[in-house]
């Protein structure tokens, strides 16, 4: 079976309804797991204290935040080459779900700062590049709120969001040229990569892979949901047409 | 397309807009900052290099809105959309009369309001050039942004909600080209690599441009 | 074991909860949505066929 066959919406539909339960179940179980592992079950770090446990939420919903924005450009671009349309509705469906996911990291990247940095918002690149990226998303789907017509919505949203890519990967760069010399690097830097001990990895995938199932799950949902609603406007033409 | 160029700064001249608003727009900002922050000398000096470049970013988005839609309602978009000239090359002439009627003007009076904003002395040279090279890019993607909302009857705000994320870069190595100038330190890589953000938003915003106005059009 | 949070208690009860209060948010307008709209589109096609 070749992955376009879910380009076409009713074959999409049906493999959706099959495969949505079993993905809603298991992303829910993961998350269930991994949180409640990595709330309860944790040692505190001998830095952090028990702050490190915002490592939990945090740092997969930073990760999806990025990944959703990269789904939404290959998805852009296929519709772009090939206009399969599932395809730009999934982009469609899946910039608000990116939004909130940028909107929790930014948040818990707050709550994170507090303790470590004394203050709810630092300047610091990463908090900073992760605002920039919201006001790419909120960009998108307001394009998509005020184009009426369907088809250039996903047109002009795909080209938004091709053009949008490269100024965000700009910005990302340009936040972390502003950010030298204006503060003391060490100070505000939190090396993720190196707190990661054996102790906090596991459940860490766990909430992971439960984040990245709940971000493929919301798609999913929200894409059929997408696929209906154009199903019903057809529909609602066809009667309309009738009656005159 | 020089024809164009000079159909565009014409109509921007009769109708008294172009090069006088966005001017306007530029001084008002920068007389807002002091009755804002406070006249106090130290505080403007720290301010000075970076509210430069938000004016004159707010500037360039104020005159931007109405880029391709007075083109659109009266078809002569349609008319150029026909014509033998590439739709791209159409978007470069808008651009170009873009920058000659925001950016150059907003460059030419950047001392002046660098001297409002008590900017300190080796500021003055930066602050034009670096207007000079950074506002090309904002005229590029604010055109793609009018490109987008070219049919739209209130596209205004949506304009100003995509065009500033995508100014990002530029106003942010804009600005630092400035204050390293003034802090005494090599400005160099900041002005590098603001002519490169400049020379990729030239580079991509007419083919976008132009994709998303056929797309308007058909 | 809320013992073991410690001086951060209030901070990591936060950010949990407010990660599950936006998830769970788009979790329900998602499903909320997904809903109506097979409701609408099973009373459009009812019509459909009601007019012929």
């Amino acid at each position: 079976m070749s992955v376009w066959e879910f380009a076409n919406p009713a074959r999409f539909v049906r493999i959706v309804g099959r495969i949505l339960a079993p993905t809603a179940l298991l992303s829910a179980s993961l998350l269930a797991v991994g949180l409640v592992w990595g709330f309860f079950f944790t040692p505190p770090d001998y830095v952090q204290g028990s702050a490190v446990k915002i490592l939990f939420v945090h740092v997969p919903s930073a990760l999806m935040a990025i990944n959703a924005w990269i789904m939404m450009l290959a998805a852009s671009l296929i519709w772009l080459v090939r206009r399969h349309r599932v395809s730009v509705l999934a982009a469609k469906s899946a910039a608000p779900v990116g939004a909130v996911m940028t909107l929790a990291a930014m948040v818990t990247g707050g709550i994170w700062g507090q303790p470590m940095w004394g203050t709810w918002w630092a300047w610091e690149p990463r908090l900073t590049s992760f605002l920039i990226l919201f006001l790419f998303y909120l960009g998108y789907i307001a394009l998509w709120h005020e184009v009426d017509d369907k088809e250039r919505a996903a047109d002009l949203t795909s080209v938004l969001c091709m053009v949008g890519s490269v100024f965000a990967f700009l910005s990302r760069y340009a936040v972390n040229f502003w950010q030298q010399g204006l503060h003391q690097g060490a100070s505000l830097s939190l090396d993720r990569d190196t707190n990661v001990h054996n102790a906090y990895y596991v459940p860490l995938l766990l909430c992971m892979a439960g984040f990245a199932l709940l971000f493929v799950t919301l798609v999913l949902l929200r894409t059929r949901t997408e696929i209906r609603k154009q199903h019903s406007a057809a529909i609602a033409a066809r009667i309309n047409a009738d009656v005159r | 397309m020089i024809a164009l160029v000079i159909r565009d700064l014409k109509l921007a001249m009769r109708s008294g807009g172009g090069f006088g608003h966005a001017l306007a727009f530029f001084f008002a900002v920068a007389l807002l900052v002091p009755l804002a922050v406070g006249s106090d000398s130290a505080i403007l000096v720290s301010v000075a290099s970076g509210m430069i470049w938000v004016a004159a970013l707010l500037a360039s988005l104020l005159s931007l809105d109405r880029l391709f839609s007075i083109d659109f309602e009266d078809g002569s978009l349609e008319a150029i959309a026909v014509s033998p000239l590439p739709l791209e090359i159409a978007v470069c002439s808008k651009i170009c009369a873009h920058w000659i009627a925001t950016g150059l003007p907003l460059a030419a009076a950047a001392p002046v309001v660098g001297l409002l904003l008590h900017l300190p002395g080796e500021g003055y040279f930066w602050a034009v050039a670096s207007l000079l090279v950074g506002t090309p890019a904002l005229s590029a993607l604010g055109a793609f942004g009018a490109s987008l909302t070219a049919g739209m009857k209130r596209g205004g705000l949506l304009l100003s909600v995509l065009v500033v994320p995508m100014s990002i870069p530029t106003l942010v190595f804009g600005a630092k080209s400035i204050a390293l100038a003034v802090a005494g330190a090599s400005n160099t890589t900041a002005f590098l690599l603001l002519a490169a953000t400049t020379l990729t938003a030239v580079a991509i915003a007419p083919f976008a441009a132009a994709r998303a106005l056929a797309d308007s059009l058909r | 074991m809320f013992a073991e949070l410690g001086q951060y208690q209030f901070e990591v009860l936060a950010a949990y909860g407010a990660t599950i209060l936006l998830i769970g948010g788009i979790v329900a307008l998602s499903a909320a949505s997904s809903a109506a709209a097979l409701r609408k589109l099973n009373e459009l096609r009812s019509l459909e066929k009601r007019n012929e």
